[in-house]
């Protein structure tokens, strides 16, 4: 039934004289994302439109599926294209197809709204509801109409040809990847930051990330978690760097040197200023967190003061205001929720003090951070020049 | 220097293993159930192997089905039994200790309607005989007890349970899951009165994907796999010739010199256990006498420093060992074992497994306890305070 589908795109259309860099970027990655489904598929942009063609056989499922990862889609509406303009051929086909789609059984009511852009064609849109509605109504004789709050809307389009559609299906919206500039993610292997990244990346964000890894407190199988949990944000946000920082060394000295109810706050001052280093390297104009206020002790607010404070560039925390069931909602719509729970210890949940500070105070924390003085800095440049950067592109 | 101190885990082909492999993979390629003489050829390797672990068990050739391995082993034994004996009654019993392939089948038929009696075991990881004679009904289809536990090496007196068996009542199967016992201990089953005995490959330096289960003519199971009728109707599927004759090559090979292999691995168990005996709180978990465990299997807890982060120290010295049993190292709590001998949590957060093969050198030990004199009292400066 279906060959094509009409991508309809919300932000992207009132972005004024820059929009048509949206709208290529918009058509870049929907070719990116249709290359893993088996279809040749065609994506060209008509009349302030996107229309992605399929050439011969493909799987409708996968190619939605597809489409739904794709950052800046906030619709994508199955389309029949009747190139056969003849008025009665017009009629049979619009019948046929809400026959098909709306088969009997599912008594339902309709109406027909009808567009006319092509004003050479000899029948206007009146013309159109009123003929085209009688058509299905013959062909379908379970339909009825509803002009006021029909269950169907069917939309009718003359263009060069006709385009008949009247199913929306949702997209994840936001903005195409890369339109918005590039922010650093602080990537663990656990449930919030992968949806952090997400987010971030929905708004338009080119994302790259860092993550923490302590061997031998965290294995191997513990960083591969963070590389698949990298693969899939990635199906959303293309290509992402992802440094992997070793930072056991930074950990023990802060673990002999500092109070233990303070490791956690302190280590994670630490690994703000590594990922600045890294977005500085990556041009990134942000970090991201997977913070929640009063998640966990170094999140309460006194604790997000004393992390914010070693940072210059903004941090963006998109999940600041949901509790833990909303984030893990979510996890589990990315598809990141069942790599997530792996039962991997990273580097967060290692050495935790029974007791960690809940309230910080800034001052109090950058004294004990003095005891590091005389080996941090070179503790922080070996950990950066030894990062590994894996590439993670899932094309 | 390496020390590959995981061989309950798998071991490494003999070269002799390996060799076989290739040449029937390379040269003698054909489908035994061919006509042809590609297939006659490649016939007789299943021939000699059936022939050799026969010998090895002095069973009749025909009693020995080969399969995928261990797993398919234990499962085969239990589903075949369920529903070749489902009329005669539901009860399994086994024990609370054994290894995953066969209580997770255990699990699965208790959620189809069978009653599965899990007996716990002594702080030694053995099983009082007297529980089990205590826990035969009328109904019970199936006794099935594992001969070396995989994770703390306790031997379960399986001669005894197969004696008190057949004379109290002979309809009742015995499974043996003996995966990590053939080849380092005496296995007959006639004379222990064993009906069944699952075996692996890669546990005895054969390749992986290759196994046996032993059914007595006594016994009937149905198949667990249906298909072209191979193996009389048993196990279907083409014969995995690579896979049968290199496990014939390693049993024959493992089995010849038993007896001085389990010797040398004593020794090394001795040699390792004491050598870390100076480092304060180190326990032995499963027999503490050493000889009454399995010869391959060490399991120790040095007490404060967390399974897989002594293991990954360990990896970063080229000595591999397993974070209590790597089959259930995929899941996170406390493994069934540890929890049925009653090993406290900081015990069993710290338990880590060393197993030897006959391979295995005093200069790997050596090296080890050297490495944990110098690893385990760096690693107790960091812990969880």
């Amino acid at each position: 039934m279906y060959q094509a589908f009409l991508i309809k795109y919300a932000e992207i259309g009132i972005k004024g004289k820059n929009r048509h860099l949206f709208e290529d970027a918009l058509v870049h990655h929907i070719v990116r994302a249709l290359k893993k489904v088996e279809g040749n598929f065609s994506v060209t942009k008509e009349m302030g439109r996107i229309y992605v063609r399929a050439e011969g056989g493909f799987d409708y499922d996968e190619t939605v599926e597809a489409l739904k990862t794709v950052f800046g889609i906030a619709g994508i509406s199955p389309v029949l294209i009747i190139e056969d303009m003849d008025y009665e051929h017009v009629k049979d086909a619009v019948a046929g197809f809400v026959r098909t789609v709306y088969p009997e059984g599912t008594p339902r009511t309709f109406k027909v709204a009808a567009r006319r852009p092509n004003k050479s064609y000899p029948h206007d849109s009146m013309e159109l509801n009123a003929d085209l509605g009688e058509a299905v109504l013959n062909a379908c004789p379970w339909m009825k109409v509803d002009v006021h709050h029909p269950d169907i809307i069917l939309t009718v389009e003359v263009r060069q040809s006709i385009y008949v559609y009247s199913e929306t299906i949702p997209g994840p919206g936001g903005m195409p990847v890369g339109s918005n500039g590039s922010a650093e993610l602080l990537l663990s292997g656990g449930i919030d930051s992968p949806v952090a990244g997400y987010m971030i990346a929905k708004r338009g964000v080119q994302i790259d990330a860092v993550y923490f890894h302590a061997p031998p407190y965290t294995s191997e199988r513990a960083k591969q978690k963070v590389v698949d949990l990298a693969k899939i944000v990635s199906k959303y946000a293309g290509r992402i760097r992802l440094h992997v920082v070793n930072f056991t060394d930074i950990q023990m000295a802060i673990y002999e040197k500092c109070p233990h109810e303070e490791l956690t706050i302190i280590m994670r001052r630490y690994m703000m200023r590594i990922a600045e280093k890294f977005a500085e390297k990556d041009g990134a104009l942000g970090l991201i967190t997977g913070e929640s206020i009063g998640q966990v002790a170094s999140q309460t607010a006194q604790s997000l003061l004393c992390t914010n404070a070693v940072c210059s560039l903004p941090v963006y925390r998109p999940l600041i205001g949901f509790d833990k069931q909303e984030i893990v909602d979510r996890a589990q719509q990315i598809g990141t929720f069942e790599t997530s729970i792996q039962p991997f210890e990273d580097c967060c949940t290692i050495f935790v003090a029974k007791h960690p500070v809940t309230h910080p105070i800034l001052r109090v924390i950058e004294r004990s951070e003095h005891k590091l003085d005389d080996v941090i800095d070179e503790l922080m440049q070996t950990a950066i020049d030894t990062t590994e950067t894996i590439v993670i592109d899932e094309e | 220097m390496e020390a590959y101190l995981d061989n309950s885990a798998t071991t490494r082909c003999y070269n002799e293993v390996a060799d076989v492999v290739q040449k029937t993979m390379l040269t003698d390629y054909g489908n035994p159930s061919s006509m042809h003489q590609k297939g006659v050829d490649a016939e007789k390797y299943i021939r000699r192997s059936a022939e050799i672990l026969s010998g090895i068990l002095k069973v009749q050739p025909g009693e020995i089905y080969f399969t995928s391995g261990g797993t398919e082993s234990n499962n085969w034994a239990l589903f075949g039994t369920a529903r070749a004996s489902r009329r005669r009654g539901k009860r399994i019993i086994t024990t609370a200790i054994e290894h995953s392939a066969v209580s997770a089948p255990a699990s699965a038929l208790e959620d189809m309607g069978y009653e599965i009696v899990r007996l716990p075991v002594g702080r030694d990881g053995v099983l009082d005989i007297h529980d089990l004679e205590n826990a035969l009904t009328d109904d019970t289809i199936l006794v099935s007890v594992m001969m070396v536990n995989n994770e703390i090496g306790s031997i379960e007196p399986v001669a005894e349970i197969g004696e008190m068996l057949r004379s109290r009542q002979p309809d009742i199967w015995f499974h043996v899951d003996a995966i990590q016992a053939f080849g380092k201990l005496p296995i007959f089953p006639k004379r222990m009165k064993i009906d069944m005995l699952s075996v692996s490959g890669h546990k005895i330096h054969g390749p992986k994907g290759s196994g046996f289960l032993y059914v007595d003519r006594r016994v009937r199971i149905s198949p667990l796999i249906y298909g072209g009728g191979q193996q009389n109707g048993m196990r279907s599927g083409t014969d995995n010739v690579p896979g049968v004759a290199g496990l014939g090559v390693a049993a024959e090979k493992i089995c010849a010199s038993m007896q001085e292999n389990a010797e040398h691995m004593y020794e090394l168990k001795e040699r390792l256990a004491h050598g870390v005996s100076d480092l304060n709180d180190v326990r032995v978990n499963g027999p503490q006498d050493l000889r009454r465990g399995a010869p391959h299997i060490l399991n120790l807890s040095f007490i404060g420093i967390r399974s897989e982060v002594l293991l990954h120290t360990l990896e970063s010295k080229g000595i591999y060992v397993s974070a209590g049993s790597a089959c259930s190292s995929h899941r996170r709590g406390g493994s069934a074992t540890m929890e049925a001998i009653h090993a406290s949590r900081e015990v069993m957060e710290s338990s880590v497994r060393f197993s030897f093969s006959e391979q295995t050198t005093e200069e790997e030990i050596d090296y080890t306890i050297g490495v944990l004199h110098e690893v385990v009292p760096q690693l107790r400066r960091f812990t969880r305070k």
